[in-house]
């Protein structure tokens, strides 16, 4: 077999961890290679050695069978490898030619740039591999997956050999993963090497010839991915067997403690975004506003937490209107919030775990006592919930938020929310971005929450989540619920083209 | 050896690596600079060691007196005012604003402890703490209106601070004439009851301006550590200036936090311009032009890394500057030099995130 990359016995160390502990990744020509591994396995570290961006202690990289010391990314691109990042980076007023040739403008006469001939290679590189993008749209234009196709445009046009992906999904929808699926099958037949790192089993299974497994930083193997089967993957990640099913008992909903009536809110351009929207959760349910992203469902979760004005209609918090009380108000009388963003809601980053877990509670006692902050106090309670919670981090209390990996963050939050036992519980989105280990944690939390009484409203654009997780699935469009369906009762099918707006169901 | 590498470069001392390391650069250039010019570098350390401890190194061994205290008290008085606007601008960037508006604020804290101590028929007794009150009331108004702007109206602060400056010290210096017996320079010299001003700490420092104005600034570097570190109110402030979005999330108020965070931070500038007037002077003075204080304050709390201890080091060190200037002047040194280095350590630590590149290269390369 013929490597074109070789990774061998890689170690990368951070204070207090080894991000990568003996690492080896062996990617044959022409083949999608996929890195599997749960947040905080040591994938990003791994790809980012090979990239140039670190230096590591232990092993050395081999590019097409020559050992090369990758300095930084300069000497990474020089030998053919591109990475497409998870967050794109271009620039949103530029066009897509302006964007791809950035840094290597192909010039006229007088230092003119010969715009004409770039974007005529752009173009012929887009249609040999069926990526179909305009050379001259503006980026703020075009949609995210025509971005990614910018990304990838960008790094065909610097001829790299072997493409990087991190996690390219993560921002896509449905069609637009398909779509990806085909380009990256595409790529390869053209003779590209593809290193795809993700912990999104299913597109493995679709794209991937073979497998490479990490987990907490060490190499656990690779695997032919025909051979095996999700599971299989899915228990060499986590290290122990992991149900994708959702165990649940079947739902006793009680009193009605959210109510919304003939809400409406407008959007960050004034645009309404929430039309005259109706909606129940009970005691004891499990209710999930599903839809295509942007069609109100995250203006809905800001109006009902108090993040977001209302233009009109009524918020009932068990029977008493709520809409105008202010947010620390909404929070004391009974309602947590995972927030669809951590880092931007979420968490204050700079601030230690500790800090981070008394965000909602700093000015109650125990946690100060007159306007003075009683550390002791803090500590204790921080102790505790990292214990029950298995947050995991550097240092513990005093980890810097901003430190710990997607997963930790996340469970920190959820450790906060549901630890103040509020009697709604609004989680948006809140598996976004996590692996297999971390999902599961969160559904069952979730789960145990509801069978404790409390009213769970679930925002979520993952259809396996909305199925798995909910009791009932009120289906968004445009702003207006425009179906009610029981989990129990419906499939993928149904709900896909209620999202759509294809079809209605009864409210 | 190995320990010292090590602590410089392991990360969580940073915050106190950098600054230190900008210092050296800084005085590092600043003496190529005297070299290239055919001055040498050794006596403007001899000034700064002369400004700051008193001591006069060129004496020793000529018999004659080598120490000399009133350096020592002038050094305190130069790095007083400067220590309180940093505290003043740190306050306000704890919360994420940039308060460039120190110096109105002291401007007008300045004019309002004047004000109050001529025109106040009190006790001295009951005088003084009015006086006092009266500079860190008027640099908090100062600093409310760009608070309340910035809350409301969502008008940058830096603009209307800016601007708030000039207001300052025009007005001001319009108000001070007008006071009774003003020349066109300054006011009359303020009772002696009603000033920070000691016969007991001048006379201990050979007859320097030195005043009881350090116990407010002792006052006033402790209550900015417990209010950032040890209320809940401190708590919000910082929550607020580091990430707004998840401060309102967990419903803090985070317009009204920003208004009283710069209402503090003008109360501490105003201080400073009270400390200034009644303890270095004595009487109100009309400036042709802005003395800089307020700028000093930003150098100082970016040196101190917005933190209490770290403004007032700051503030030590930037005066220890400005003490070394009259000296170094009668040494045949220009005292240009001094701001050279001043801005030169404040270039280096606004490039802090090339040193800690080149610190995280040396540990990688290790």
């Amino acid at each position: 077999m013929k490597y074109v990359i070789e990774m061998l016995n890689i170690t990368k160390e951070f204070p207090g961890i080894k991000a990568n502990d003996n690492v080896t990744l062996q990617v044959v020509d022409g083949e999608i290679h996929a890195l599997l591994g749960e947040n905080g396995a040591g994938k990003s570290t791994l790809m980012s050695v090979l990239f140039g961006l670190y230096q590591p202690e232990e092993g050395k990289i081999l590019i097409k069978g020559k050992e090369v010391d990758v300095k930084n990314p300069n000497v990474a691109n020089e030998h053919g490898i591109g990475m497409v990042h998870q967050h794109f980076k271009l620039v949103h007023n530029f066009t897509v030619t302006e964007n791809i040739i950035l840094g290597l403008e192909p010039k006229k006469s007088f230092g003119r740039i010969d715009i004409e001939t770039a974007a005529k290679k752009v173009a012929e590189i887009s249609d040999k591999y069926g990526l179909s993008v305009d050379p001259y749209a503006k980026i703020e234009d075009i949609t995210v997956g025509m971005q990614q196709r910018v990304e990838i445009l960008k790094m065909l046009y610097r001829n790299a050999e072997i493409l990087i992906f991190d996690e390219p999904t993560a921002v896509l929808t449905p069609q637009e993963i398909k779509e990806l699926m085909r380009i990256m099958k595409e790529l390869v037949k053209e003779g590209k090497s593809i290193i795809l790192i993700t912990h999104k089993l299913k597109e493995i299974k679709e794209v991937a010839d073979r497998c490479s497994v990490l987990r907490r930083g060490k190499y656990i193997g690779t695997v032919d991915v025909e051979s095996v089967s999700e599971e299989e993957m899915a228990e060499m990640m986590v290290g122990r067997e992991v149900s994708f099913e959702v165990e649940k008992i079947p739902a006793t909903p009680t009193d009605v403690v959210l109510k919304i009536e003939n809400l409406n809110v407008l959007d960050s351009r004034k645009l309404p975004a929430v039309k005259n929207l109706n909606l129940e959760v009970k005691a004891g349910e499990v209710l999930c506003v599903a839809g295509i992203d942007g069609n109100g469902q995250s203006e809905l979760i800001q109006a009902i937490t108090g993040l977001k004005k209302i233009e009109s209609g009524k918020i009932l918090f068990e029977g008493k209107s709520i809409e105008h009380e202010s947010i620390r108000n909404r929070t004391l009388l009974g309602i947590g919030h995972i927030p669809e963003d951590r880092h931007k809601h979420g968490l204050v980053l700079d601030f230690s775990v500790e800090q981070n877990f008394v965000l909602q509670n700093y000015f109650q006692e125990p946690y100060s006592v007159k306007g003075i902050i009683q550390p002791e106090a803090i500590r204790s309670y921080s102790e505790k919930l990292i214990e029950m919670f298995d947050v995991r981090s550097g240092q513990g209390s005093i980890t810097e938020a901003r430190s710990m990996s997607g997963g930790n963050q996340q469970k920190a939050i959820i450790a906060r929310e549901i630890d103040r036992s509020p009697k709604l519980l609004i989680a948006a989105q809140p598996t976004r971005g996590l692996d297999v280990g971390a999902i599961e944690y969160i559904h069952e939390r979730l789960i145990s929450e509801r069978d404790a009484g409390k009213a769970i409203l679930l925002m979520s654009l993952e259809m396996e989540e909305v199925l798995n997780v909910s009791d009932r699935i009120a289906v968004i469009y445009e702003g207006e619920i425009v179906g009610i369906l029981n989990a129990s009762e419906t499939d993928e099918n149904e709900i896909g083209l209620m999202m759509s707006g294809a079809k209605r169901g009864k409210v | 050896m190995r320990k010292i590498y090590n602590y410089i470069l392991d990360e969580k001392n940073h915050h106190f690596i950098i600054p230190a390391i900008s210092i050296i650069l800084g005085f590092l250039v600043g003496s190529i600079i005297m070299i290239f010019s055919g001055l040498n570098p050794l006596d403007m350390f001899s000034s700064i060691i002369r400004g700051v401890l008193g001591i006069n190194l060129s004496k020793i061994g000529t018999g004659k007196a080598i120490f000399n205290a009133r350096y020592l008290g002038e050094y305190f008085v130069f790095a007083m005012p400067i220590i309180l606007t940093g505290l003043s601008v740190a306050f306000a960037f704890r919360t994420g604003l940039f308060n460039i508006g120190a110096e109105g604020q002291m401007i007008v804290g300045s004019f309002a402890s004047v004000a109050v101590a001529i025109l106040v028929p009190l006790p001295t007794v009951l005088l003084l703490p009015l006086v006092i009150l009266a500079g860190a009331l008027a640099g908090a108004i100062w600093g409310f209106v760009p608070g309340i702007l910035k809350a409301k109206y969502n008008v940058h602060e830096v603009v209307v601070t800016i601007m708030m400056n000039y207001i300052a010290l025009f007005m001001t210096n319009y108000y001070l004439k007008k006071l009774p017996g003003s020349t066109n320079s300054k006011t009359v010299a303020i009772v002696k009851g009603a000033t920070l001003k000691s016969d007991f700490l001048s006379d201990i420092t050979n007859h320097s301006r030195l005043n009881w104005g350090f116990i407010l600034v002792i006052i006033a570097v402790f209550s900015f550590w417990y209010i950032i570190e040890k209320t809940t109110f401190g708590y919000e402030l910082k929550a607020v200036g580091y990430n707004p979005d998840a401060a309102k999330y967990a419903g803090i108020k985070v317009n009204s936090r920003a208004a009283l965070s710069m209402v503090i931070a003008g109360a501490y500038a105003g201080l400073g311009g009270t400390v200034l007037a009644i303890g270095t002077f004595g009487y109100g003075r009309v400036l042709p032009h802005a003395e800089g204080y307020g700028f000093t304050g930003i150098a100082v709390a970016l040196v101190g890394g917005n933190t209490a201890l770290g403004s007032l080091l700051g503030g030590l060190l930037f005066g220890s500057l400005n003490a070394a200037q009259p000296i170094m002047q009668s040494s045949g040194i220009p005292k240009d030099i001094a701001v050279i280095i001043s801005s030169m350590i404040i270039l280096f630590i606004a490039m802090q995130n090339g040193i800690k590149m080149l610190l995280k290269r040396l540990k990688g390369g290790k």
